[in-house]
């Protein structure tokens, strides 16, 4: 790794402030980025440690929205986040205990692992997300594997939740790295569906538009028999090929509209 | 070079360190505290798990400067305090719960946040918590079997 020199602000302001230097990059819970700069892979000049930051910790839940803020773990969304069990569930599954412990939604989302979970459920459910200069929608904020629109030394600070009828993720574990091969979180608004996929495009998470039309007018299993996941573009590793990801989105949205 | 300070064991410790010294560097290499195991560096492993405020973390995978303040726990901190293993330590002994030993500091760091957590944790409880330390020498059943009697001892 090479060496940084580590910042830790005691507000929010002062860590906005930081990181508009040049070279200067947020440190969350660093469970992404610590292994990507050991790697060599990234070298900032300046770290802002934001993870301790009280003004980015908490949950709250009113009138059919759960906000989190941005330096919130894993851990806390799955033991706080009351009306919203799905979303609970899902931060409860990621990677393992040490990870849930340090990791937060905002680095999470912001980093946008093609595999990741955070983001499949921020766009699914009608997520807005809150930075330290705008407010985003879920659906313009994911450009492609580990991009996203935000600006350099933009900071999200809290994610809105939309808080659907029902929802389910199914996450098929790719058991080695704990991430999701395919994962597929399904969230249904009367009777507007949503069906976002992670883990198998190669343009990172995506909401299968069919399957949420076909469910739209009939949310059943059934409903999206008829359906095939086109293979081309899908993800092909050592894990899966193309064909089995594509499968694997049809059996997880069939699995998560039985859940539901 | 920074300073940090923290508990570490009951003791307040300080040392030297430059922004990117792990917690784990810090500790093996600072403090002497050789017990906390390096495995994998990657984040995967779980061999170097201690205690930040209670909570087990991966101490390969945060900085010393994090934790400025803060009280950690190592292996070295789970005997009892007059040298004799802790609960947890004793029922690994007592049920081959470690072959090589190497994942095993790890293994009772994950052990013990989880009792803290949940006193009476079923089988499948005490697995899936465990995801997150691997075994090479894959002595797991063994190692469930150590944190079941560890449960019923404390
Ligand atoms: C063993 C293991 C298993 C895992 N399994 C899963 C899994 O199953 N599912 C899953 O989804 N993830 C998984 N992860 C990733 C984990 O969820 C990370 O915590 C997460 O991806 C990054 O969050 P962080 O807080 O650690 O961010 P960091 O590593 O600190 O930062 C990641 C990136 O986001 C930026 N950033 C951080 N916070 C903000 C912010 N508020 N605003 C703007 N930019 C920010 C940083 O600058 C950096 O570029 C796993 C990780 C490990 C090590
Ligand atoms: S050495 Fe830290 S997880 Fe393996
Ligand atoms: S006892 Fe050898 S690695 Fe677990």
């Amino acid at each position: 790794m090479y060496d940084f020199e580590l910042r830790r602000p005691e507000n929010l302001s002062e860590a906005i402030e930081s990181l508009s230097a040049d070279g200067a990059q947020a440190l969350a819970g660093g469970q992404t980025l610590i292994p990507t700069l050991k790697n060599r892979l990234a070298s900032p000049d300046v770290l802002v440690s934001i993870g301790g930051l009280a003004e980015l910790q908490g949950v709250s839940e009113s009138n059919g929205v759960v906000s989190i803020k941005a330096g919130t773990t894993h851990g806390v969304v799955a033991g706080s986040v009351k009306s919203y069990p799905a979303l609970a569930a899902l931060a409860a599954n990621i990677g393992d205990p040490a990870v849930r412990n340090r990791g937060t939604i905002g680095g999470s989302i912001a980093n946008n692992d093609p595999s990741a979970c955070y983001p499949a459920a921020t766009l699914a459910s009608k997520a807005t997300i809150i930075t330290s200069k705008r407010s985003i929608p879920s659906s313009d904020f994911f450009v492609g594997i580990f991009e996203t629109v935000l600006d350099e030394g933009e900071l999200i600070t809290q994610v809105d939740f939309e808080v659907p009828d029902v929802a389910n993720y199914q996450k098929f574990d790719q058991p080695a790295s704990r991430f999701a091969l395919v994962g597929v979180f399904l969230a249904r608004y009367g009777n507007d569906v949503r069906v976002a996929v992670t883990g198998a495009s190669e343009d990172g998470v995506f909401r299968w538009s069919e399957a949420e039309q076909a469910l739209g007018s009939d949310f059943s299993a059934s409903a999206i028999d008829r359906l095939e996941v086109d293979a081309e573009g899908m993800i092909e590793d050592i894990h899966g090929s193309k064909d089995y990801r594509a499968s694997l989105i049809k059996v997880l949205t069939k699995r998560a509209v039985k859940a539901c | 070079m920074a300073t940090v300070t923290m508990t570490v064991n009951g003791k307040s410790v300080s040392g030297e360190v430059e922004g990117r010294t792990l917690l784990s560097d810090f500790v093996r290499n600072n403090l002497n505290l050789t017990g906390t195991h390096i495995g994998c560096d990657t984040s995967q492993c779980g061999a170097c798990v201690v205690h930040v405020d209670g909570k087990a973390v991966k101490s390969c995978t945060i900085f010393a400067l994090e934790v400025e303040g803060s009280t950690v726990k190592t292996i070295e901190g789970m005997a009892n305090p007059d040298g004799s293993l802790g609960v947890v330590q004793q029922a690994f002994q007592d049920n081959h719960g470690l072959q090589c030993g190497f994942c095993t500091p790890g293994m009772v760091m994950s052990a013990a946040a989880l009792l803290d957590e949940n006193p009476n944790p079923t089988e499948t409880e005490i697995r899936e918590y465990l995801e997150g330390n691997i075994c090479r020498c894959t002595g797991y059943h063994n190692i469930v079997k150590s944190i079941q009697a560890a449960a019923v001892a404390a």
